[in-house]
């Protein structure tokens, strides 16, 4: 089975009900599309990002209405670093889209998700305690897995895999 | 250095409350979960799941390890279920690479996943039903889960840590008899279903501690990330095996147990449903097992057979070339959901083209049901918590990582 080139068209793509949704939303907070192993990614701008999880959540057609995994990327020592990444699951249809936002390495910040679904806190609190990535208007942004006295943030690139010495 | 807030509360929010604190080394909570309770009276008017007791940074390991050396690692994550752990590996890594897994590869790793998922189920009910005061279906239980147990150890000469599963297909061939003793056990189980539902469906005690208890309505559920039977227990007819097959799981016939209640009765009953059902699989598994290789014919990434290694030159050099160097995966990212005992496990993993994985994250299924739990409790009383902790059936092992 070989790998099939990733398409990376918006036009070609805009079937997909997650994408024809935010084109007719707000076509300018897609920033890039990637069909890859049969999976889409869609890049939206970082400011819209609860907006457009909003509006993919209450689609009459398609709702995704499951968040089922939020988590980060670090690309250090690349600028943007980070790729905060957000999988939906639509229970009804059965289609999965990956959102994806790019932050800034000097001050990672983007805006919670927990208004649109209650069960991104524990996710967003593992990717600030992990990552340092901050998530503003979340309820309750402190360490989850980490002690509260610890230093760093140990999944960062430029954190050494066997700690500080 | 920043100083982050604290994030343990201590202090009570009203006069008339009390903080208790529940755990870490509690014999209820399933391992090291620590629970923070405020409770008026009997009643819990506020709980707050303290985690990372368990923490051991595997995502932040594997990315120091080749692909084929991340195996062992996924096993010791969700400890109660390990070959579903190395399934969804497994799975998403051949996803990356674009390989193809031979049929009888496929069909034993449903037949495995099958007998893990009534391994987990069996230590779920036994624990759940201890800690309700029902004593012997603990044993009973565990009689069985120690055939289960054996199978594994048939196998893989591991009983927990399995790592059975490989990239590309299995790590052996199933020995001799081994089939045959899995038939048996196979006849035998549907029986022993009916005895632990002798003892728990109906019983007046069990019934009075889970029936009305630990409710959480469908939208709840979804908002909170609920996944599998705990999802299923609330009314939403989700199962990845069915929705979106993996591993050649289309082949199979088997029913999507769904109850309406919400309630921990509702998710007792979706479970020991689970439990006929996987058995069906298993049944179906074995009388349609196929022959032929138990692994993909991809020499860069499987490694030989020790017989090869011995006579031929190429066998050598990959053997070598595999070990020491690992072997490249093309760059791109994955999500691969898989259906655990639990709910859906997911494994996101990104390649940036080298011989090791630039970042895997694991999406535990215990994670996402821990967040409903606050819901199931509040308002209720301290007693119907050790119930409600037993019914999303939390492994501690997922849930910090």
């Amino acid at each position: 089975m070989a790998l099939a080139p990733a398409i990376t068209d918006v036009e070609q793509l805009k079937a997909h009900p997650a994408l024809a949704r935010l084109l007719a939303w707000n076509a300018p907070v897609v920033e890039a599309v990637k069909f890859d192993r049969e999976e889409l990614t869609i890049w939206v701008e970082k400011g819209s990002i609860r907006e457009a999880c909003a509006i993919l959540r209450d689609d009459p057609d398609c709702p995704f209405n499951y968040l089922c995994d939020l988590t980060a990327v670090d690309w250090y020592p690349s600028e943007p670093r980070f790729e905060v990444v957000y999988h939906l699951l639509s229970i009804p249809k059965k289609e999965r889209v990956r959102l994806k936002a790019k932050l800034d390495g000097s001050s990672p910040a983007i805006e919670s998700v927990t208004s649109v679904w209650p069960s991104a806190n524990f996710y967003e609190r593992e990717v600030f305690d992990l990552f340092g990535v901050r998530f503003t208007g979340h309820p309750n942004l402190k360490r989850i897995m980490m002690p509260d006295n610890w230093e760093g943030h140990p999944l960062r690139k430029d954190y050494p895999v066997e700690g500080y010495r | 250095m920043t100083q982050f807030p604290a994030a343990t509360v201590t202090e009570p929010s009203q006069d008339r409350t009390l903080v208790l604190n529940m755990g870490p080394q509690h014999p209820s909570t399933h391992g090291v979960l620590r629970l923070v309770l405020e409770i008026d009276g009997e009643t819990v008017v506020r709980l707050m799941p303290e985690i990372g007791y368990l923490h051991t940074g595997i995502e932040k390991t594997c990315e120091a390890k080749f692909y084929q050396q991340v195996v062992p690692l996924t096993d010791r994550i969700d400890y109660l279920c390990p070959l579903t752990n190395n399934l969804t590996y497994c799975l998403a890594v051949e996803k990356l690479l674009g390989l193809e897994i031979p049929p009888k590869a496929q069909w034993m790793r449903v037949l495995m996943n099958e007998l893990t998922r009534i391994n987990s189920h069996l230590v779920w009910l036994g624990t759940h039903a201890m800690d309700l005061g029902a004593m012997t279906v603990f044993l009973y239980c565990f009689r069985e889960r120690e055939d289960v147990l054996r199978f594994f150890e048939m196998v893989s000469g591991q009983r927990m840590m399995t790592s059975y599963f490989r990239i590309g297909g299995l790590a052996l061939e199933p020995p001799l008899g081994f089939f045959e003793k899995v038939k048996k056990f196979a006849d035998r189980f549907p029986g022993n279903v009916d005895e632990y539902e002798g003892l728990l469906t109906g019983n007046p005690i069990f019934m009075m501690r889970t029936k009305g208890v630990g409710r959480l309505s469908m939208d709840d559920a979804i908002a909170l990330g609920a996944c599998g039977p705990t999802l299923r227990g609330s009314g939403v007819d989700i199962d990845l095996r069915r929705d979106a097959p993996y591993t050649g799981y289309e082949n199979f016939k088997f029913e999507v147990p769904v109850s309406t209640e919400g309630d921990v009765f509702a998710r007792y009953v979706c479970r020991v449903q689970e439990l006929r059902e996987s058995i069906g699989i298993v049944q179906q598994a074995l009388a349609g097992m196929p022959e032929g290789p138990v692994k993909a014919d991809a020499p860069k990434v499987v490694l030989p057979d020790r017989e090869n290694m011995k006579t031929q030159m190429e066998a050598l050099i990959y053997h070598f070339k595999i070990i020491t160097e690992g072997f490249s995966v093309p760059a791109g990212e994955v999500y691969q959901a898989v259906e655990s005992p639990r709910g859906e496990m997911g494994y996101y993993i990104v390649s940036d083209g080298t011989a090791k994985p630039y970042r895997v994250h694991m999406r535990g299924p215990s994670y996402a049901n821990l967040q409903a739990l606050s819901k199931m409790c509040e308002g209720h009383l301290i007693a119907d918590v050790i119930a409600a902790i037993g019914s999303i059936d939390v492994v501690l092992g997922d849930i910090d990582r």
